[in-house]
């Protein structure tokens, strides 16, 4: 065993000497950051950021990788935190059941898994742009059915004082707790996105996308490679709406509503769908806008209302000149740079 | 017609059959035992007509839409902004001028003209990129949902019809039979029988100039196959600015009717635009038939519903729309393509 390892560290480098330096200083940077930033910073801007940037993650797994742009990312993940208010504590004590953190999260993100599944198995029928016309649709149909049902999900008022189980003495929603809390969940969610990637499921997911009838061919049952994507899509988003209510400590049914529904696919857009550090990026594009754009906008002498306007323009100029997102801006101009710098390709040209 | 009898003599059979029962519940006066199982007929005809009226306005939003899909490939996701910012410009044409006709024209106009804009200037730039068209269109759809929010505020609106539509008609329906054996008639909004009526006319001559003229042949063909079309010699993207102002200008039409008896407010356009959704569908994508199919059945489970099963009506929109997707992914009328 010993003399193979040895072997391969000759020939290439271990792989923590393989991880270039800018991540080494991301990670420092947010590991360190509640020396450094304030409670509203960690626990609003990040904290949202991270949770958003999961429930993005999900989606730019099935667009990126299974070719399927679902809008039903933000139904699931609500989904998740209802069946934590439900089977869990809330504030609405005849409808919870108040089960121990142990038994809810598991059965809250086996339902969210579930109910993507299902919904995938739907979707998956149909393809491109039928898909995301038929998931709109039925995340609509989730918000009016949450809206309008009383017995399970206590209607248009929703649940509220969901909060994270006091675990290991700590008390989970405050700020620096929660920072690492949904740190960790992102860097997990992260991690598990990467491995499928490149593992031989997410390999031939990727093979589906792009010729599903060579796949077919090949042996691959293209439907089952697809619906599995939705599984393992809605397990993340589940995480990310899980974590979504304890932060808001309430769910309703506007929390899976239209426009979050559509922020979602900004966010995932606006970051870029080809990898999966872009729906971070989005997020924190989003959460930073939202959060600091009404004194921007008073600013320049406009209503801090306006914020969907700024939001919506910036996502039109971001899909209509480079429809792969800032990312994508980010790679052409280190191209272009790297094109500039050549010799043999001509600097000044 | 005769064709689909002699290939589905079951289907045939059973669609007859459901169409007898259909006339026979709401000609015939009903006998008590029917009464108490459905409740009293005049509720049962009100939602009836109520899901026909409703099926009419989302047909004159859908079919646009699905004109526009079928033909050009082009997702519209702005459609439901082009049903509401119809209906706030027929708002303040009709305010201004005390003309509630003189709104259809000039809604049809601004807002066709505006399509014209939209495909000029996105959709040609995009042609065959679906999903970049989506996307587009959902940011077009956002800043347009926020200006009209900026100019016309959160309230809501209902347009005024004029008086000669004003309050109800009397139509030869018994809805009820008095002791004395006197027949009380059905009397319904007269706004509503002559929104009917301008769905029925506009989508008997959409399928008239679609199948009679040369216009229709260009754009059937043009849904057919797109670049054989362009290569005879025909400049299509004429034949595109044409159908997708006329579609864009139905939508701003309907939005007038739509403000007339239900009301406009913000949100108006989401839920228009997955009425339209789900309504194509169900219908078939690029079928005007189909989008027919669709509205009236999406408009008459959502009032069936509301009268019925209050709590779970959008639950059966959306059965029926799984049910369709389950069984027939193309849609109902749609070509697998």
């Amino acid at each position: 065993m010993a003399v193979v390892e040895d072997r391969r560290a000759g020939v290439q480098p271990m792989w923590v000497e393989r991880i270039p330096p800018v991540w080494w200083a991301l990670g420092l940077i947010l590991l360190t950051m509640p020396a450094w930033a304030g409670d509203f910073i960690l626990f609003q801007v990040m904290g949202w950021t991270f949770i958003l940037g999961i429930i993005a993650l999900s989606l730019m797994f099935l667009a990126g990788y299974g070719g399927m742009v679902s809008l039903i990312q933000m139904s699931v993940a609500a989904m998740a935190g209802y069946m934590v208010a439900i089977f869990g504590a809330s504030g609405v004590a005849e409808i919870s059941m108040g089960l121990p953190w142990w038994l809810y999260i598991p059965i809250a993100i086996g339902v969210a898994a579930l109910f993507g599944t299902i919904v995938g198995a739907l979707a998956v029928r149909t393809a491109g742009i039928y898909t995301i016309m038929i998931t709109l649709a039925i995340a609509s149909a989730f918000f009016y059915f949450t809206r309008q049902n009383y017995t399970i999900f206590n209607g248009y008022s929703g649940f509220n004082l969901v909060v994270p189980p006091q675990l290991f003495g700590v008390d989970w929603r405050q700020a620096v707790p929660f920072y690492y809390l949904t740190l960790g969940c992102a860097a997990i969610c992260y991690a598990a996105v990467v491995y499928v990637s490149r593992a031989p499921f997410g390999l031939a997911l990727q093979g589906v996308r792009d010729n599903p009838r060579r796949m077919a061919a090949l042996g691959f049952n293209v439907t089952a490679h697809r619906v599995a994507a939705y599984t393992f899509a809605s397990v993340i988003a589940a995480i990310g709406g899980i974590l979504l209510v304890w932060q808001n400590a309430q769910i309703a049914p506007g929390t899976a509503g239209i426009p979050a529904v559509i922020d979602i696919l900004v966010i995932a857009v606006v970051g870029g769908i080809g990898r999966p550090i872009g729906p971070f990026i989005g997020a924190l594009i989003y959460v930073v806008l939202s959060t600091f754009s009404p004194d921007l906008l008073t600013a320049f002498g406009l209503s801090g209302e306006r914020f969907n306007l700024l939001i919506g323009l910036g996502f039109l100029a971001v899909v209509f000149f480079s429809p792969d997102g800032v990312l994508g801006l980010w790679e052409r101009w280190q191209a272009r740079r790297a094109r500039m710098s050549d010799p043999l390709k001509g600097g000044g040209a | 017609m005769q064709g689909f009898a002699r290939r589905h003599p079951v289907w045939s059979l059973l669609i007859a059959l459901a169409a007898a029962v259909l006339a026979w519940l709401i000609f015939a006066p009903w006998s008590e035992g029917l009464e108490s199982v459905l409740g009293a007929k005049r509720i049962f005809l009100n939602a009836l007509f109520g899901g026909i009226t409703l099926g009419a306005l989302y047909f004159l939003v859908a079919s646009g839409f699905t004109l526009i899909f079928g033909l050009m490939r082009n997702v519209n996701l702005a459609h439901g902004s082009l049903y509401l910012l119809g209906g706030y410009l027929g708002f303040e044409v009709s305010e201004r001028t005390g003309s509630w006709l003189l709104a259809f024209p000039v809604v049809f106009l601004l807002v066709g003209l505006l399509g014209i804009v939209l495909q000029h200037q996105v959709f040609r730039r995009m042609e065959g990129e679906e999903l970049r068209q989506t996307m587009v269109t959902i940011g077009l759809s956002v800043v347009l949902a926020d200006i009209m929010l900026w100019i016309w505020g959160g309230q809501s609106y209902t347009i005024f019809a004029p008086d000669w539509l004003f309050g109800p008609v009397t139509l030869p329906i018994i809805s009820d039979v008095r002791d004395s054996g006197e027949a009380i008639y059905l009397r319904y909004p007269a706004v509503r029988m002559a929104i009917l009526a301008a769905a029925i006319v506009i989508g008997v001559a959409m399928w008239l100039v679609l199948n009679r003229t040369r216009l229709g042949m260009l754009v059937r063909a043009g849904v057919d196959d797109r670049e054989m079309l362009s290569a005879s010699g025909v400049r299509i993207q004429y034949v595109f600015l044409a159908v997708f102002a006329f579609g864009a200008g139905l939508a701003g039409m309907a939005g007038i009717v739509g403000g007339t008896f239900q009301s406009l407010s913000p949100g108006e356009d989401t839920r228009f635009l997955l009425a339209s959704l789900v309504v194509v569908i169900v219908g078939g994508m690029g079928s005007i038939p189909g989008a027919a199919i669709g509205a009236l059945a999406i408009g008459l489970s959502e009032q069936m519903g509301l009268v019925y099963a209050p709590t779970y009506s959008v639950v059966f929109t959306f059965l029926i729309m799984a049910a369709v997707l389950a069984f027939r992914p193309q849609g109902l009328l749609g070509e697998a393509r």
